[in-house]
């Protein structure tokens, strides 16, 4: 796309830029007034802020998957959100077998590493049978089959797991490490968020120096600059795929277990949003951009949390919660229209076909 | 090196133990997610075979066979074959012994006391087991058999056991359609009990088949040939003479078939129609379009908005409602089109995906609940009239919905050849080089995505005076895969296709009720299946069977 699409366009440009200066001036103007009439004390602000921080922390380690498949594969993997719904139904048999058995009574931080480690793993592993089964063999298709192809897995996943777990919402067992509150600077802060918060943290940070330190990131890294060259180095590139989409699917899961602590429910359908989310956030941070998908995750949970109450109830508009899944897809819309090279620019940009 | 040959060993036997394991996975899970279970209740011969048993053998022929195929002889085949038999039903019987001696129904629901019965055939665990391997080492015998045998006798037998089973899991359509002529109630009598085939009938019915397959691989090649040499206009005679025939049958149809299949082909039939629009935008211009249901429900609701008094700003007839609905539509593929001119592939499925949510939530959402309804949606929609004729039981709907999709049809043949059509078919295949030559992209695209939407707002006017109501649950995202899904399965740009996969992938699960819970399940596996094994689809299109046969693989 170059000078001359632009030039061909320009009309269609002038209402693009038109529409978005429209949102964003609906935007403040929701905002300013909202502010100015005090609706929220800041007590809430700061309960919005680190709802947000919480729920955009999971969103990033769900993007870390989305990124790095598009990084050395090119496609969507649409059946990401399936992986990490994968995460926390283990976690809930586990956490239930542990609460019948009074284990996750008496050792509550081991049971909950236990959890962790074990949904991770079938995590990863469902993610490795999905490249092996479903995308390897379509590597070298025309761009639209491998695309429908994850389309497809996406619900193959979702209903071997409603066939096999039933269609019902499970409700976690309360942990009871982890209820109540922290104060901090006389401020109440629920426990389970700021774990949640904390160990996504951790985990990104394992996460980014294993891509950007360790021999095997740099040979993934290596597969998504360029796969011939990289295999002319001696990197096995299939090898590297399958470790993409283990390390992907790890991420997804650990994102699951804790998001899994925080609404305290399962459902088989519970992977499509976030995962819809986690995909606006890779795309806000750039495609193919690691730290680009930890800030657009942490950006979009912040969002969601904030922007109901900012930018909605300014506007008069009743029940603005409601519309928080219509302000993440609009944002995606937008970024796709006006920077889909995302917020830091997307590495693979040159080459995006 | 040392692997190949090993493989080629006449007698390695991995192949088969291989293809068992999966097999055997495969089977424990189809056990698991209930699905054996379900079809259990549904017979296909009376008392001896049920629809959850067929299902399995179904699955334990397929893997057989593909363990059994490519084998050097005759011995390593059989060999392959019986292993993997075996496997897979040892997978099942460690499932059976499993489930009795821990309770897995706390993890798996499905696990249940009925389903252990179903599989060791009501006998108990030892001799169960028994007959389980038996039969398991049978499936493999006869397909290790099977796979040595001429591709004639092979196509033979596959045809009479498919037609078997398709007659057994469609017997509920196929009583009353053969009960309707007046010579052949006496046949339905006779092939058919209160549940499932008589097995007389089933013999016989297989029988038939396996006679006329053969007739066909012996005389097949003949009557094509005698077909080719008839002179054009003969040749075009048959082929109206057909045309017409088929024309007569479904103007029949509703009537031949009675009041529940009428509304199971109202709902083919709308199906079709957002297929056939769907198809131009996906299969004609490869415009992945995620959001396509969007437009569907833009068309429902201005028809109910338009008509129904239950919120009385408009009281149009519904005729008068239709073409403000279709121009809605139209308009709003447009301006949903504009945006996303130049994305492609993965981000323009991602971008429709998220217009299709927007405007559910809106329409959810308390915001707009004062013009839409919210989540309660618009009722009292009136019934289209013709003069003073109302259409409303399913039986005369339907002929509203035919004309919607001859309509829909005949568009997509005139611009499938036309110069737009030939357009599209250019960026489908490489946009740049479309642009090159001299293609307008922008007006291009949109023109498909207004096509597109205007049949889909069709679709959706029509449903919403079908219905009589409109509610947002209706239009979520699953209805743009399942559309997806059907035009896939059918096969991307194929008109035909679209009829096929619609009959295939809405009819089928509408007259199977057993069926609708793993609905999607099959979708996703069928879109899986298509895409790994059979790219083109069932009925696919000429051009793009060339291509994707086209030897070498294509570079994208």
């Amino acid at each position: 796309m170059g000078k001359a699409w632009r030039k061909q366009v320009g009309i269609i440009d002038w209402i693009m830029w038109g529409i978005g200066a429209g949102v964003l001036a609906l935007i403040l103007f929701g905002s300013v007034v909202t502010l100015k009439a005090g609706i929220y004390s800041g007590r809430h602000w700061l309960d919005f802020l680190i709802f947000g921080l919480a729920q955009g922390s999971i969103y990033a380690l769900i993007a870390m998957g989305y990124t790095m498949v598009y990084g050395v594969l090119r496609m969507i993997n649409f059946a990401h959100g399936e992986v990490f719904m994968s995460g926390p139904y283990t976690a809930y048999f586990l956490a239930a077998s542990f609460y019948r058995s009074g284990f996750l009574e008496a050792h509550p931080a081991w049971s909950l590493i236990l959890i962790f480690l074990l949904s991770v793993g079938v995590s990863a592993g469902i993610a490795f049978l999905l490249e092996r089964i479903a995308y390897r063999p379509l590597r070298e298709a025309p761009r639209l089959i491998p695309l429908i192809t994850a389309i497809g897995a996406s619900f193959f996943l979702q209903y071997v797991f409603r066939g096999l777990y039933g269609s019902g919402f499970q409700a976690y067992p309360v942990i009871k490490a982890l209820e109540g509150h922290w104060s901090l600077f006389h401020l109440p802060i629920l426990k389970f968020q700021v774990m949640v918060i904390f160990s996504a943290a951790f985990l990104l940070a394992v996460l980014y120096s294993f891509i950007q330190k360790s021999r095997l990131g740099k040979a993934i890294r290596a597969v998504s600059e360029d796969r011939e060259a990289a295999s002319l180095m001696a990197v096995d590139v299939d090898r590297m795929i399958s470790l993409t989409f283990v390390v992907g699917g790890a991420a997804a899961g650990a994102a699951g277990v804790l998001y899994a602590l925080m609404f305290k429910q399962v459902h088989f359908f519970m992977g499509f949003m976030p995962g819809i989310k986690a995909f606006t956030a890779a795309v806000l941070g750039g495609i193919g951009n690691i730290p680009g998908a930890m800030l657009g995750g942490i950006f979009l949970g912040l969002i969601e949390s904030v922007g109901p109450s900012l930018f909605l109830d300014g506007l008069g508009i009743p029940a603005p919660y409601q519309l928080k899944d219509a302000i993440a897809f609009t944002l995606l819309v937008l970024v796709l229209i006006f920077r889909p090279t995302g917020i830091l620019g997307e590495r693979l940009a040159v080459k995006k076909a | 090196m040392k692997r190949e040959m090993q493989k080629d060993s006449p007698l390695y036997p991995a192949v088969g133990v291989q293809t068992g394991l999966i097999g055997g996975v495969l089977a424990v899970l189809l056990g698991l997610i209930g699905m054996v279970e379900t079809f259990h209740q549904r017979y296909i011969v009376e008392e001896l075979l049920s629809m959850g048993q067929a299902l399995l053998g179904m699955t334990f022929i397929l893997l057989c066979y593909l363990a059994a195929r490519h084998s050097p002889t005759i011995k390593s085949a059989l060999v392959r074959g019986i292993l993997c038999g075996l496997i897979m039903a040892c997978s099942l019987w460690t499932l059976v012994l499993l489930g009795e001696q821990i309770n897995l129904r706390a993890m798996f629901i499905n696990a249940s006391p009925q389903l252990f019965e179903i599989l060791t055939f009501h006998r108990g665990t030892g001799k169960g087991g028994l007959i389980l391997a038996a039969a398991g080492g049978l499936f493999g015998l006869f397909c290790g058999l099977l796979s040595f045998s001429s591709p004639g006798l092979r196509r033979m037998v596959f045809t009479a056991l498919g037609v078997v089973v398709s007659a057994g899991v469609l017997q509920d359509l196929i009583r009353p359609t053969l009960s309707a002529w007046p010579g052949l109630e006496g046949w339905s009598e006779r092939l058919f009990a209160a549940n499932g085939l008589r097995p007389s009938g089933a013999v016989v019915l297989f029988v038939l088949t396996a006679c006329s397959s053969l007739f066909g691989s012996w005389k097949g090649k003949a009557i094509q040939n005698r077909f080719q040499r008839l002179s054009p206009e003969r040749r075009r005679l048959v082929h109206y003479g057909g045309v017409s025939a088929a024309f007569v049958l479904i103007l029949f149809l509703p009537w031949i078939l009675g009041l529940f299949f009428s509304e199971v082909l109202t709902i083919v039939g709308l199906y079709v129609l957002l297929g056939l629009g769907l198809n131009i935008v996906v299969g004609f211009a490869g415009l992945l379009d995620l959001g396509y249901v969007a437009f569907f429900a833009i068309g429902a609701y201005v028809t109910a908005l338009l008509t129904s008094p239950e919120l009385g700003f408009f009281h149009f007839s519904f005729w008068s409602a239709l073409p403000f609905a279709v121009g809605l539509g139209i308009i709003a593929g447009v301006l949903l089109g504009i945006p996303v001119l130049n994305m492609r592939g993965d981000y323009l499925a991602i971008a429709t995906l998220g217009f299709g949510e927007i405007i559910r939530i809106l329409v959810l959402s308390d915001f707009l609940r004062p013009w839409l309804g919210g989540a309660q949606g618009i009722g009292r929609i009136p019934k289209p009239a013709l003069g003073g004729w109302e259409l409303a039981t399913p039986q005369e709907i339907y002929y509203l919905i035919l004309a919607g999709c001859l309509l829909a049809v005949f568009l997509s043949f005139r611009l499938r050849n036309s110069r737009l059509g030939r357009a599209w078919m250019a960026i489908r295949e490489d946009e740049d080089v479309a642009q090159a030559l001299g293609i307008n992209l922008v007006t291009t695209k949109l023109l498909a995505f207004a096509t597109g939407a205007g049949l889909s707002a069709l679709s959706g006017a029509i449903f919403a005076a079908k219905l009589g109501s409109v509610y947002p649950h209706s239009f979520n995202v699953m209805i743009s895969i399942n559309i997806l899904c059907l035009i896939i399965v059918g096969g991307m740009g194929s008109i035909p296709g679209v009829i096929v996969g619609a009959a295939a992938l809405v009819g089928l699960p509408e007259l199977l009720r057993e069926f609708a819970e793993y609905r999607l399940l099959v979708y996703g596996a069928a879109l899986l299946a298509m895409m790994l094994l059979k790219p083109e689809g069932l009925w696919p299109e000429a051009v793009h069977r060339r291509e994707l046969h086209a030897g070498g693989k294509e570079e994208e």
